[in-house]
């Protein structure tokens, strides 16, 4: 047909690339879902046979059957909460500074590249770090808070990069109106800036957190303990985690450990997915009110 | 700019005050400049309209009235603007306290993502404000007259109004402060022909006990509901004067050939 316009000749060609590159992602997402599943199944079909209330309340054994992750539970909860404590406050102050109140500059560019950078140091540096400065030099030991603080170093730049992601998302028509109505910089941040923003900041913070509870390399490089027959009672006590305890059971040669270890594994899961659903509950009750 | 224009900018009679007066101001971003040499004054309880095309500084210019160009960090101003006599840009002078008593209505209607409530009574409360807040709320929504479209529904988000809801929202929450003036930019241009025939009416009613400054690219606008027009082209006021004057009767070629639409 030699009255066919041009720009219609190879539609068929272009439908096709747009359902290949379709098939493309749709196979990449399902290929990740599925090793996650494979991981997961294989993971409770070995474990979840260990995981009762023995298990959870017990401390750790030399005997497979009397082992428990009291110690470790207890642990990772102390440390979550503390670091929780210590880089929630600190990362959003730091976002809300460099977004609200920093001039922009070369100055800030410079930070601003350098969180960046600090998101990708290994953690196992942040280990090395910790283990200077809070374990030695401020003679915190190999303490909880020691452990903390670590992570926190560990986990801030992905707060405050998520955090200031999350505050640059917010119009600036709202902070005008706000100004316009004669508040100050506090005002507007504190009512209308970082509501709208609390959204992204936990996400990043859950997900910062999320990080903190399943790394080892630090708290190895610290030093904590890797059998551990007591709770800790307050911040400068030594402690284990979830992930240690899991790291020892599964370095033994015995089979039965492998599968406490697995149990382990579920547990920490557990406790994360209780801590995004929480993240994802407070998100929707701050959400209220705006749809 | 000839003699004669500067003699037409100022048209106030002396029975009123001028409330706001720009004195040489020139407002630039980086080296360029927006606004240059700018007098202009504003009358007490009258609707003065600023026409001009696009880019002619305009915006600029309402924005320094109430120093909100201060969050333009390339943005610098030459020149003085008096509120009742004192320098608003003086050393002493904090701008929240500027802001409180120069209202000011954005171009595309900003209510804060909250209750219709809160987002009236947001400004007196951090304000100090130690009234009712529900009777100020209610005189606030009355005053824009909106009140009976939303007195049902004062603790729904602000987001489920319309356009034309939102932006009369945006005028209460400006009126619930109780300023001396109000300055408004391009208030209906996002909004649809009935919406910004209830803005204007609104105008009418609310120049009784405020001052109004409004922004507009629409000539008619101006024409229909202003009682003086500046009009500006490239950052120079051309001619300032009684509304009727200006559109009738312009005394600048420039002004003569925009009004009667053969540019901008």
């Amino acid at each position: 047909m030699s009255g066919t316009p041009k720009t219609g000749t190879n539609l068929e060609k272009r439908r096709r690339q747009a359902r290949m590159f379709r098939f493309l992602c749709a196979a990449m997402t399902w290929l990740a879902v599925i090793v996650l599943a494979i991981l997961l199944v294989h993971i409770t079909k070995q474990g979840i046979k260990w995981v009762d209330l023995q298990f959870l309340t017990s401390f750790p054994s030399r005997f497979p059957d009397q082992a428990g992750i009291k110690s470790a539970l207890v642990g990772t909860l102390w440390l979550i909460g503390l670091t929780a404590l210590v880089s929630i406050p600190f990362g959003m102050a730091s976002a809300i500074y460099l977004e609200e109140y920093a001039k922009r500059g070369k100055l800030s560019t410079f930070i601003q590249i350098n969180i960046a950078n600090l998101a990708g140091v290994p953690s196992i540096v942040y280990g090395m770090l910790g283990l200077v400065i809070f374990v030695r030099f401020f003679a915190l030991g190999r303490s909880l808070i020691a452990g903390a603080l670590t992570m926190s170093l560990l986990i801030l730049p992905v707060i405050i990069i998520a955090s200031r992601e999350a505050i640059r998302a917010v119009p600036g028509s709202i902070r005008q109106a706000a100004y316009a109505l004669g508040a100050t910089r506090w005002q507007t941040v504190r009512d209308h800036v970082l509501p709208s923003a609390l959204p992204g900041i936990l996400t990043g913070v859950i997900l910062a957190l999320s990080r903190a509870i399943g790394e080892t390399a630090p708290l190895v490089m610290i030093g904590a303990l890797t059998y551990v027959a007591f709770l800790p009672e307050g911040p400068l006590d030594a402690f284990t985690a979830l992930p240690i305890q899991i790291f020892n059971w599964a370095s033994r040669p015995q089979e039965d450990f492998h599968s406490l270890a697995a149990g382990g594994i579920i547990v920490l899961l557990v406790v994360l997915l209780a801590m995004n659903a929480s993240a994802i509950l407070i998100r929707q009750k701050t959400q209220q009110g705006k749809q | 700019m000839t003699q004669e224009s500067k003699e037409q900018q100022t048209p106030t009679s002396a029975t009123r005050p001028n409330v706001l007066e720009a004195r040489d101001v020139t407002i630039l971003y980086g080296d360029s400049p927006a606004v240059r040499n700018a007098d202009l004054v504003i009358p007490e309880h009258q609707i003065s309209s600023i026409i001009g095309p696009s880019g002619c500084g305009k915006s600029t210019l309402l924005r320094a009235f109430n120093r909100m160009n201060e969050f333009i960090p390339i943005c610098s101003m030459k020149g003085s603007i008096l509120y009742r006599g004192d320098d608003i840009y003086d050393q002493g002078v904090d701008p929240v306290e500027v802001r409180r008593r120069i209202g000011m209505v954005f171009q595309k209607p900003n209510p804060f993502p909250k209750s219709i409530f809160r987002n009236v009574a947001w400004g007196p409360a951090i304000n100090g404000y130690e009234g009712d807040p529900r009777e100020l709320v209610e005189s606030a929504l009355r005053s824009a007259a909106l009140w009976d479209e939303v007195k049902d529904r004062l603790d729904s988000s602000a987001l489920g109004l319309s356009g034309g809801q939102q932006q009369r929202l945006c005028i209460a929450r400006a009126l619930a402060m109780q300023p001396e003036v109000i300055l408004m930019d391009e208030p209906c241009s996002a909004l649809d022909p009935v919406s910004t025939a209830h803005i204007e009416d609104l105008l009418f009613a609310l120049k009784k006990e405020y001052t109004i400054v409004i922004v507009t690219h629409n000539m008619q606008q101006a024409a229909r509901v202003s009682d003086y027009t500046a009009f500006f082209e490239t950052g120079v006021l051309i001619e300032y004067g009684e509304t009727d004057q200006v559109f009738t009767r312009p005394a600048q070629k420039r002004t003569e050939e925009y009004v009667t639409g053969r540019f901008g």
